[in-house]
């Protein structure tokens, strides 16, 4: 990879703290009043973060006196970009004045058709301005070009934990499980990802722009995701989603943390219990008389969120028993399942896919320990062959690897029966579909985020590097790793 | 009765007559001797579970009796060498005393766990299996050839376990044998138990010397003694798990203070310490990992540790550290060292002949050599390629793992029931890595 300008859109120092942008943000406003507006998918809000005014966080009023103004879907579209503050301001100016990028590639995988024999991926500002061969693909005067062997999309990790978990692994930087009770889905990992966990920068700087993360599998339900961009020196500017899913826990791993539920049928019988008291809590939250209404309850609220389908259910479930009763759970309150791990998925082909029921699989090289014991490599082949919809993400763990790569991951599949394409789908497009974020990331097309990864051969080959990362049109690693 | 036993052995007899005595020709493959340069279109000829001949196609004439397999395309291989693994469900010291040189895994291990089965699914066929890093020093560990096995005797690569060193001996500083009493609380407390130990073994030696064979002399027997006078005497290396620069340098320390021989393992930060590594001459068998950190010992550990000791002179193994990466995957250790920066000739030499080297197994195995070991893995490309599958592992002239047999294929990828025995977990901080 070479660069023949020197002039690198980099984030200022003094600009740290700053929101990137007003676009970048999905926001979840009020849970409570969001039930009743099921016309609005969320997946389609692109929303301004209300940071200056003090009258909102994430969509609710903080004080008397402030409307309930929804965000999202405001400021889709570019219509503007609804930061008030001096600060904001200076950052498009800083930013998107230099983000005039051409990344050349011998090969460019758009994941959106295909692969493009000397491809060019133009980039302005923090948006995909055209993507093609030369032919059709004039490279500007002034633009920076960088030249790759292979470009892809920016890596989308569907399920992660880093952010949450540190690499020190000491209870400092360990934020990712918490055990004071078996089901707690109203802990949002928001208000405990750290964007300068140095686990980032390592994803970051192999790849992966996007990613889910959240707390880690362990209780019946641990909480909240967030999907963020793997840059930005705070939560608010690495913020895409401030609520992925909601987790949930099903198997041993939570029979070995909790005294309740000690066995996996009393796991799923309290999950039950919890969601008919969502069901009678949402319904009474729709009583006329506000007196009657009870007092706001932020578990019922997420759960509720979960049962209306405007946030879908993360449910860990590894071996074949657990996936069943998963399925069943979704079948019987009628929310939106994900499986995640699925590590036995393989036993279940048929049911999972007349289910409609998307997979984020176990990492690949997962280890067969506990409910993961049955866990194959050839997995991620055996669901493409029966038409699923599955990512793969690099999944939590406890020791080391703190953190796996997904990159890694999908290498393994693809000598396992996926094709190269098949596999890099499953860290790009088809990750970014599953956790709903693939208007704007997943593959290089124009209009989507400039989110680009510059490899100097096959990126699922060993000795391949990562010799470039570019977020939201930012330059955000130029060595090779 | 009887005649069904008779039956199946006249049936088997021609093969196992074929397997030991009749030569196995092995032609047109891609060869790395790893002593010597690579043969293109080589041949690699075995007999009696030893290596006959190994060359190009102009250099070695197949017998006229020889069973020929002709392998275009493919590559050919030394066995792989694991000098530190945990597979075989063996265990090692109990939370009785942080030193217990007495301890042998070979007492412990399961020669019919399936682990063994994934490890020559990774053309592993030599590993020293070791007890864990929860101690200061948690036993004798056990050099293994992975043939097909009965017994632990069938794998040991000694002959008599009653009286012959049969591996080497674990030690670990640093905070995985940083425990409640019996176990130090600090490392210059860690350092001080180690070398009082040491201290009385060179009390007990020099006892036994000088009675001089007279029975009526030697001092009582004492098997954690007996077993360190083996490692002052240079018969059994110390295999020294150990992650921080200071750690590292205890280690030499120590080691040049009572004049073991000792292999460095892990050493994360090996590479901040690498020239005096090179100048003790002391090597090194590391580990890749796919981050940093997990513990803090870690967070600094490299891809590039390998070329930088490499570059600084250390012989650089690698090890799986199973279940901490998976010996199904061995191969990407040494990918993974390329990638960083080490010479391909070193990588592929760091999963064979250095690890061979370490473990004083060199005369037997460790590369493809005349008179060694016929142990060889076939693989269907280059050695570091993702898309590489190991296709064949061969143990002394017998094949011991075959893709394309789907009884030992299921090894290899995993699936419903395949691994009845657990990996060992990662979460336990003590006993490994």
């Amino acid at each position: 990879m070479t660069s023949k300008n020197e002039t690198v859109p980099t984030i200022p120092q003094q600009f740290r703290g700053c929101p990137i942008s007003s676009e970048n943000v999905i926001l979840r406003p009020a849970l409570a009043f969001r039930v009743e507006e099921s016309d609005q998918k969320r997946d389609s809000s692109v929303a301004a973060l209300p940071q200056n005014d003090n009258c909102f966080l994430f969509g609710q009023p903080l004080k008397e006196g402030c409307h309930a103004t929804r965000w999202d879907g405001v400021l889709a579209n570019h219509s503007g970009w609804g930061l008030s503050s001096l600060c904001g301001i200076m950052l498009i100016l800083a930013s998107h004045a230099h983000s005039q990028l051409a990344v050349r590639g011998e090969t460019v995988y758009t994941m959106a058709g295909q692969a493009i024999k000397d491809g060019i991926v133009l980039i302005s500002g923090r948006k995909i301005e055209r993507v093609g061969p030369p032919a059709e693909v004039l490279i500007p005067s002034g633009y920076k070009v960088m030249t790759a062997k292979v470009v892809t999309p920016g890596l989308v990790d569907a399920h992660s934990v880093v952010g949450l978990t540190g690499i020190y692994n000491q209870k400092h930087d360990s934020d990712q499980l918490e055990l004071s009770d078996a089901i707690q889905p109203e802990l949002r990992a928001l208000d405990a990802y750290n964007p300068r966990e140095k686990l980032v920068e390592w994803i970051r700087d192999l790849g992966v722009t996007t990613v889910q993360t959240g707390p880690a599998p362990g209780a019946l339900s641990s909480g909240q995701t967030v999907i963020v961009k793997t840059y930005g020196g705070t939560v608010t500017e690495a913020l895409v989603d401030s609520i992925g899913m909601v987790t949930f826990t099903l198997g041993s791993d939570v029979s070995a943390n909790f005294k309740t539920p000690g066995t996996r049928t009393k796991g799923v019988a309290m999950l039950r219990a919890e969601f008919i008291k969502a069901q009678e809590y949402a319904a009474k939250m729709k009583l006329k008389d506000p007196e009657k209404r009870p007092s706001r309850d932020l578990k019922m609220e997420v759960l509720v969120q979960v049962l209306s389908g405007r946030t879908k259910a993360l449910i860990t479930a590894n071996r074949a028993t657990e996936i069943m009763s998963a399925l069943r759970l979704a079948q019987e309150f009628g929310f939106e399942l994900v499986l995640d791990g699925a590590a036995e998925a393989y036993l279940l082909v048929d049911e999972i896919r007349k289910a409609g029921v998307p997979v984020i699989l176990h990492p690949t090289m997962d280890r067969h320990y506990g409910d993961t014991r049955n866990v194959s490599f050839e997995t991620a082949a055996q669901l493409r062959k029966a038409g699923i919809s599955f990512a793969i993400q690099s999944g939590y763990e406890s020791y080391v690897p703190k953190t796996r790569v997904v990159l890694y991951e999908a290498a393994i599949a693809a000598t396992n029966g996926l094709t190269f394409e098949e596999a890099l789908a499953s860290i790009t497009r088809d990750a970014a579909r599953i956790i709903g974020v693939d208007r704007r990331v997943g593959s290089l097309e124009a209009g989507k985020d400039a989110d680009v990864v510059l490899f100097d051969g096959d990126p699922f080959e060993y000795t391949s590097h990562v010799c470039g990362v570019i977020i939201d049109g930012t330059v955000v690693s130029e060595t090779c790793k | 009765m009887i005649p069904f036993i008779t039956a199946a052995l006249i049936v088997m007899m021609p093969v196992l007559l074929a397997a030991q005595e009749s030569p196995h020709a092995f032609r047109g493959a891609m060869i790395y001797p790893v002593e010597g340069e690579p043969i293109e279109n080589g041949v690699l000829l075995v007999k009696g579970g030893k290596i006959v001949a190994v060359g190009s196609a102009s250099d070695v004439s197949v017998p006229a009796d020889a069973v020929v397999f002709d392998v275009p395309g493919k590559v050919i291989m030394p066995g792989f060498v694991d000098t530190h693994s945990h597979i075989g469900g063996g265990d090692g010291g109990d939370q009785s005393a942080a030193l217990q040189p007495d301890i042998r895994i070979l007492d412990a291990i399961d020669v019919r766990n399936d682990t063994f089965k994934k490890a020559r699914a990774g053309g592993i066929t030599t590993v020293n299996v070791m007890p864990g890093s929860g101690h200061l020093m948690s036993g004798q560990t056990a050099y293994l050839k992975l043939r097909e096995a009965n017994t632990i005797n069938d794998m040991l690569f000694c002959k008599d376990p009653l009286n012959d060193v049969c591996g080497g001996m674990k030690m670990a500083n640093g905070t995985n044998s940083i425990r409640e009493k019996p176990f130090p609380g600090t490392r210059a407390k860690s350092a001080a138990l180690v070398r009082q130990l040491f201290v009385k073994a060179q009390e007990y030696r020099a006892k036994v010397l000088a009675a001089k064979g007279d029975s009526e002399k030697m001092p009582k027997r004492e098997l954690d003694m007996e077993a360190l006078v083996q490692v002052l005497e240079g018969r059994r290396i110390v295999q020294h798990h150990t992650h921080r620069h200071d750690d590292i340098l205890t280690v030499l320390r120590l080691a040049k203070e009572f004049g073991f021989r000792v292999v460095l393992h892990h050493v994360s930060e090996g590479w901040k310490v690498a020239k005096e590594i090179a100048d003790a001459k002391v090597p090194c068998s590391i580990i890749v990992i796919d981050s940093p950190g997990g513990k803090l010992e870690a967070v600094d550990m490299r891809y590039d540790n390998g070329a930088m000791l490499e570059k600084a002179g250390v012989t650089v193994a690698f090890h799986t550290d199973d279940g901490i990466t998976d010996s199904r995957l061995f191969l990407r250790s040494a990918a993974f060292g390329v990638r960083a920066g080490m010479s391909r000739p070193k990588a592929l030499e760091a999963l064979t002949l250095a690890g061979a080297k370490m473990l004083d197994l060199e005369g037997r195995v460790g590369s493809l050599k005349v008179g060694k070991d016929a142990d060889f893995v076939i693989l269907s490309g280059d050695p570091l390629s993702v898309y590489t599958h190991v296709e064949q592992t061969w143990v002394e002239g017998t094949k011991v793992f075959d893709r394309s047999n789907p009884d030992d294929r299921k090894y290899a990828v995993g699936g419903y029931e395949v691994f009845r025995s657990e990996a060992k977990a990662n979460g336990c901080e003590g006993d490994t890595e």
